[in-house]
């Protein structure tokens, strides 16, 4: 038994062990104000208060703390990208991860299970040793390990050859891991709210107001609150948001399903991807497991179940897993996915002075809860965007400077 | 079996035959009919199951298939409901989640230990020091979890189904019957679906229909119209959009498209909150009726009834019937009105049961504790104890709302009825009944035939629109059936072991709204998904945060309704795989097959052991006499019109204009970010018809974008995907043209009437075909393009005639091989999602004449700035190490590129690639690093390709 329960049963709860701190009325203004109370809006206000001292901050949350998609994703973890400024980005949310537990004084369960994607394909193999090679190059463990060592590293795959698309090798990514996804939202905001940052739900931005190319207040359904630098960090609804301080973002949002089956004694330790199925499968500590694939065919603003996502799932997870017909789905649901051209997120500077943004974050954007909340605090608070994030500028799409992540970000999240 | 009742109870039974099962290793005996709970419930057998987090015995609670106390392991099948599942003769079924089994469970321990495990005590615990979580992982992902995986479980036989319906009723109790017969009656084709294998919902097993003779007249209706249709043991698990409705029933998905719906599914019993609530032996009123009238099992020998209204008292008068002493009845009401009938038991009102006193060894209810209410609600502190082995719940009701909650309605706390209502419908979609808090018999009816007839109306056909009736009076809940125990044990949630205090500690540490809530305390997320839970939580959450219960809220419900298995979804797992007209021969011919896009294509032809050889020979047969290769896959698309040669002008890249008949030219395709997507050649048969090769998986897409761009061009073409009615090959090499001279007479195949990117018409072999004179392979050659039927004919044609001259067929591997010493890229492979034509070095291909082509201002952009990066082409000594596909290109210690395609070439005794490389390294002659797997470096020397043949001479011949 960890102390730290019989501590709690012997004691019982103090204020300084409540989760969240909430404010009362909107003030008339913040120094800065993040739109958006998600994994990304609430650790760029912890890294505000806690780096840089400014704790004159608003997060505005139209509904609740990380009910967006922050609650839905599927909270793989993993730095195996394609690209150098990718894989630097993400290795130093990956390192960030794996002590945030202590950080945040709150249970991540960040647990550290290998990820695999599969190749079915002499194609694929080759996208695989591509990413392995710079992955390694940058420092980053990962391997391409063929059909052979497959087998013997996951037994319980299906390697038959007969199959439509026999398993030729796979990407193998020790570092890759799965979280908590709600805690890291939890952790942030409410060690946010204990460092005075004032977290207001059920407040939504209408409009954004800009004087002489700066931005100066944001109206709420709640009423106008002045401010001196504003960050975006609303996900999918982030081009809605831009186009309020009149920006135009190359995004395209794009609903993004998962499901969950009832729970089961543990049977699978790693992560499975499968690109050329459009299946990735993890088993939580909980005992469930976690489906999902590519977002859906057309874009659309609205977070609706599909029967046909399930179908496909399922029917290419049993050709990784044959023996799991007999299991049962418990749950299914969607996000919103605002995808960028190149499959690489879009942070700091935007032709609006003061106004700064995180968006793009896709299918990919949980795992860089940490880093993005780190460095975008550091833009809005320095004014200076750090070395590591300036290739995601929203201007490279202007530059044809793009970060061609698809290769290794399309199903694999 | 000493339990069962006499007839009429046990409606479902057969008694005449006997069905022997296991449980958790021992034998018994049940009926046919009954389920697994039943069955067992008649031998006395009370514990089916251990609870999640401190492994508490649990059984029946609504004996209706919603709740997760019954779940079970069969054979290979995880987390059955052993309330819902018929037992069969030999079923082996075991209890999951136990350190033993459910009668003993070593877990049970964990019992003891509930005041250290809060709801979120994981948050709070086992990640100090650095390091331990890892440990305690193993140990509480071991506790955690169902049932178990038998990994060696066959896929069975699963099949899907599409059904369509004008009106589909979702529910056959009394009001889903006269919603259906309604439709019906006003001409719709009606499907009536019911999970249960019996028609008539609560009328089957409830107190009002004593002789039967309602529910055979409801049946009677069903029957009378050919026009509706009867699904029972089927579960409407899913409402999407545009009533799309997923059904399994057995091992079967069907796909009901509807155009009206009428939900009529019900409600769920609310259970009470007292310590030991969860207690084998506590159930809901209804769980007790069903047990008795379908199943004929008398549910105990003495009761405690408490409840909130009428219902309770006929749950008294089932049991009673049915040999059941009562011990008491409490009221909660403080001034109830009179009793139905002739009670004959001990009636308390203004009273509540405190506490279920554990007995059975601690495995079921020994007696109960009946407390006194004050004005306000609150247990007073004197205390009836009754001995009993079975207390009974009616409290009130949440609608089974989850398919209407699917569509978009919300659930709206009314205040008068003590339970959530349905608000705001889709058009097409009604509620009927108690799910929409309508109860009684004759108002339950009344306004079934109001759906149904308005659902018949909204699809346009002619019915009668009649008012919402009155509800009778037996749904009444109970505002608060909430009564905490200073000791705990006072459970809302069984699925996730919590109690009131999980709730109100949640609350108190900030998660101050419903989501928050359930996401941190777990509430409503175990299987049965918050039917019993929801409407607790948001009343415990109500007083807490001091809103209204409407304040508080329930969470968004998500499909599906029930549990459905992934073989359901997955079905027979149907994977269209196209094979080539010439497929057979390949096989027969020994070829190793591999997937392209949707395609199987040979590798080559011999066996794995033999790969390297049989490149091999296959290269040497095309270099030196001629090989046949099978290119049925690539994509043909006909573009046809007046327009035709300006369609292909804004398509590709190149120039089409004035490109003239008989003449094939190279096409380039790029999106409108100027990055290369395809690529193939177009053929001009006429002035106003193109044919154009796509490559392989792009066949489909590129189509696709043609009808995409010419919606928005409008311009005078057809375009026609034809790849599927032509079947290809390419004769490569310097005797090809005497191989098909041999077998096309009729077309002149001389140099000068068909040069190199020339194209004809004419028969081949008899066959007509369209002869397209180009050369991927860097030899003489020709693609020959038959209708699909012909394809194995002309491939016969082809080899008999070629036999003389040694014709070899080849695969993709050889191809790859031969076009790499040609220098002849592949889309995909030599480019990526971001190549633009100049770095691919295939800025010849791009036209700066014309306006415009998709891409075009992408590309002129790209143009005006100074390259990142050039593809080259390298070469090594023979003896060098191998590098491989996609191994990086370095300088000093940074990424300069990647290897994109190489070969050890048996011609030209040297390996040869493509590489991506810095600017500055395109130079001829540079040396380039090549990093290895094992981080070797080796050194790589950029030349010009065409590795091979580079003036052509030898396509051109
Ligand atoms: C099904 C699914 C699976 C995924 N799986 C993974 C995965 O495995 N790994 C991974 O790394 N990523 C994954 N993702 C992506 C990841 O979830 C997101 O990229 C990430 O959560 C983005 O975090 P965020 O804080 O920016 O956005 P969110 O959590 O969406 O927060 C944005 C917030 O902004 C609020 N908001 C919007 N508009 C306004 C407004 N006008 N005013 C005020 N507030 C507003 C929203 O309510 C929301 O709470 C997945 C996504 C989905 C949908």
């Amino acid at each position: 038994m960890p102390l730290a329960l019989l501590k709690r049963a012997l004691l019982g709860s103090r204020v300084k062990d409540r989760q969240f701190i909430w404010p009362g009325d909107l003030k008339k203004s913040y120094d800065v104000v993040i739109i958006g109370g998600g994994g990304h809006g609430l650790a760029a206000a912890y890294y505000l208060a806690k780096n840089h001292g400014i704790t004159d901050v608003a997060v505005l949350e139209r509904g609740y703390v990380g009910g967006g998609n922050t609650a839905r994703n599927t909270a793989i973890i993993r730095s195996n990208y394609l690209t150098p400024e990718g894989v630097r980005f993400y290795d130093e949310s990956v390192r960030l991860f794996q002590d945030l537990s202590f950080e945040l004084d709150i249970n991540l369960m960040y647990s550290q299970r290998g990820h695999c994607t599969l190749a079915h394909t002499d194609a694929a193999i080759r996208t695989m040793r591509w990413r392995a090679e710079v992955n390694k190059h940058l420092g980053v463990n990962s391997e391409l390990v063929l059909r052979d060592d497959l087998a013997k590293q996951v037994p319980l795959l299906d390697m038959s050859e007969d199959v439509r698309l026999p398993i030729l090798g796979a990407l193998f990514h020790p570092p890759g891991s799965i979280a908590r996804h709600d805690a890291v939202a939890w952790g942030y905001g409410g060690l946010a709210s204990h460092r005075g940052v004032e977290i207001h739900q059920r407040t939504e931005v209408t409009g954004i107001e800009v004087e002489d190319g700066k931005v100066t207040a944001v109206q709420t359904n709640r009423g106008r609150v002045a401010c001196g630098r504003v960050l975006q960090a609303v996900a999918g609804n982030s081009s809605e948001v831009a186009r309020m301080a009149g920006i135009r973002l190359p995004i395209t949002s794009i609903p993004l399903q998962a499901c969950v089956s009832q729970p089961l004694k543990p049977f699978l330790d790693p992560i499975i991807v499968s690109g050329s199925l459009h299946v990735y499968v993890s088993q939580t500590p909980r005992g469930e497991l976690v489906m999902g694939g590519s977002t859906d065919p057309y874009p659309l603003y609205q977070t609706r179940s599909t029967l046909e996502f399930k179908e496909e799932l399922m029917m290419h997870l049993l050709e990784l897993f044959p023996f799991l017909s007999e299991v049962k789905l418990l749950r299914q649901w969607a996000g919103t996915a605002d995808m960028t051209p190149d499959f690489s997120p879009v942070m700091g500077e935007t032709p609006i002075r003061n106004y700064y943004i995180d968006a793009g974050w896709g299918t990919w954007g949980f795992k860089a809860t940490p880093v993005s909340g780190k460095r975008m605090a550091e833009t809005v608070a320095t004014g200076k965007v750090p070395d590591l994030i300036e290739g995601f500028r929203l201007s490279r799409f202007t530059e044809f400077d793009l970060v061609g992540e698809k290769g290794a970000a399309s199903v694999g999240h | 079996m000493s339990t069962r009742l006499p007839e009429p109870a046990g409606r479902l039974i057969d008694r005449t035959r006997t069905v022997a099962f296991t449980f958790d290793g021992r034998s018994y005996e049940g009926f046919e009919g009954d389920t697994i709970a039943s069955a067992l419930y008649a031998n006395g057998v009370r514990v089916l199951s251990r609870s999640f987090k401190y492994h508490r015995p649990r059984g029946v609670f609504t004996m209706a298939g919603r709740d997760a106390n019954t779940l079970v392991q069969v054979g290979p099948e995880p987390s059955v409901l052993a309330d819902r599942r018929p037992i069969t003769s030999g079923l082996a079924v075991t209890a999951q989640n136990v350190f033993g089994r459910a009668e003993r469970d070593f877990g049970a321990a964990l019992d003891k230990l509930g005041r250290f495990m809060p709801a979120g005590f994981y948050y709070k615990a086992f990640f100090k020091p650095k390091g331990s979580w890892a440990y305690w992982e193993r140990v509480l992902r071991r506790m955690a979890g169902l049932g178990t995986v038998d990994v060696h479980t066959p896929h069975g036989p699963f099949d899907k189904q599409y059904l369509f319906a004008d009106v589909a009723v979702i529910g056959a109790g009394p009001a889903g019957i006269a919603a259906a017969v309604a439709a019906a009656k006003a001409g719709a084709e009606v499907l009536l679906i019911d999970e249960n294998p019996y028609l008539g919902g609560a009328l089957a097993w409830g107190r009002e229909d004593p002789d039967g003779s309602r529910l055979r007249a409801l049946e009677a209706s069903v029957a009378a119209y050919p026009t509706l249709s009867v699904m029972t043991d089927t579960v409407c698990n899913g409402w999407f959009e545009d009533n799309w409705l997923a059904l399994i029933r057995e091992n079967r998905l069907s796909k009901l498209r509807a155009r009206a719906v009428v939900m009529a599914a019900g409600c769920d019993g609310q259970p009470a909150v007292f310590r030991n609530n969860d207690l084998p032996g506590v159930m809901l009123g209804s769980a007790a009726q069903r047990l008795i009238r379908l199943y004929g099992v008398k549910p105990g020998s003495r009761a405690v009834i408490v409840t909130s209204g009428a219902e309770g008292y006929e749950v008294a008068l089932d049991l009673r019937d049915a040999g059941v002493e009562i011990a008491c009845l409490a009221d909660l009401r403080q001034d109830p009105p009179a009793a139905p009938g002739d009670t004959h038991f001990p009636v308390i009102a203004g009273a509540a049961v405190r506490a279920a006193v554990p007995g059975r060894g601690g495995a079921g209810v020994g007696g109960a504790e009946v407390a006194r209410l004050s004005a306000d609600g609150r247990l007073g502190t004197s205390i009836d104890r009754f001995a009993c082995d079975l207390i009974v719940t009616t409290v009130g009701h949440h609608p089974a709302a989850q398919l209407l909650c699917q569509t978009g309605a919300r659930l709206r706390y009314d205040d008068d009825a003590q339970m959530f209502r349905v608000a705001g419908l889709p058009e097409t979609v009604f509620a009927a009944g108690s799910v929409d808090g309508i109860f009684g018999l004759e108002s339950t009816i009344a306004d079934g035939t109001r759906a149904g007839s308005a659902a018949a109306a909204a699809i346009g056909l002619d019915a009668k629109s009649s008012e919402r009736p009155q509800s009778a009076p037996a749904g009444e809940g109970a505002p608060w059936p909430i009564f905490p125990h200073a000791e705990g044990k006072d459970f809302i949630d069984f699925d996730e072991d919590l109690q009131v205090k999980d709730i109100l500690s949640s609350y108190a540490e900030g998660y101050d709204g419903i989501e928050l809530v359930k996401r941190f305390s777990t509430v409503g997320m175990g299987p049965s998904q918050g039917r019993h839970s929801a409407l607790t939580a948001a009343r415990i959450l109500s007083r807490a945060a001091g809103t209204t219960v409407d304040g508080a809220g329930v969470t968004t419900v998500r499909p599906p309704v029930g549990p459905e298995k992934i073989g359901h979804l997955a079905g027979r797992a149907f994977q269209p795989v196209r094979l080539t007209a010439m497929h057979h021969r390949h096989v027969a011919l020994a070829a190793r097959m591999m997937p392209a896009g949707a395609w199987m294509r040979p590798a080559y032809y011999g066996t794995p052991g033999d790969r390297d050889a049989a490149i091999h020979a296959e290269v040497m047969a095309v270099r030196e006499n001629v090989g046949l290769i099978d290119v049925s896959t690539l994509g043909g698309i006909d573009i046809r019109g007046p327009e035709a040669a300006e369609f292909m002008n804004r398509f590709y890249t190149f120039a089409y204009l004035k490109q003239p008949v008989g003449r094939a030219r190279y096409v380039l395709a790029t999106d409108i970010g100027g990055v290369i997507i395809d690529d193939g050649v177009a053929c001009r048969f006429g002035d106003e018809h193109f044919y154009v090769t796509t490559t392989t998986s792009t066949s489909d897409s590129v189509y696709r974008q043609m009808l995409w761009y010419n919606a928005q061009w409008r311009l005078k073409v057809d375009i026609a995907n034809v790849t599927a009615a032509y079947a290809a090959v390419n004769i490569a090499g310097p005797k090809s043209r005497d191989v098909l001279a041999a077998i096309a007479a009729d077309v002149d195949l001389s140099a000068d009437a068909c040069p190199y990117m020339g194209v004809r018409e004419g028969l081949v072999a008899g066959l007509p075909a369209r002869l397209l004179r180009v050369g991927f392979v860097g030899e003489l050659g020709y693609e020959i393009h038959v209708p699909a039927s012909c394809g194995e004919a002309l491939w016969d044609a082809l080899m008999e005639a070629g036999a003389a001259h040694g014709i070899r067929p080849f695969g993709v591997e050889a191809q790859r091989l031969l076009r790499l010493e040609k220098g002849h890229i592949i889309i995909g492979q030599d480019t990526d999602g971001l190549t633009f034509p100049d770095e691919a070095g295939m800025g010849w291909a791009v036209s700066v004449k014309k306006p415009y082509f998709v891409g075009a201002r992408s590309v002129a952009i790209q143009r005006a700035r100074p390259p990142q990066r050039l593809l080259v082409g390298f070469e090594m000594a023979k003896d060098d190490p191998l590098p491989e596909e996609c191994h990086l290109v370095v300088r000093d210690d940074t990424i300069t590129g990647r290897v994109t395609s190489v070969a050890l070439s048996p011609v030209l005794g040297k390996i040869v690639g493509l590489a991506y490389v810095a600017p500055d390294q395109a130079e001829e002659g540079t040396a380039i690093s090549i990093k290895l797997t094992d981080g070797r470096l080796v050194t790589a020397r950029v030349v010009k390709p065409p590795f091979y043949d580079p003036e052509g001479d030898r396509q051109a011949l």
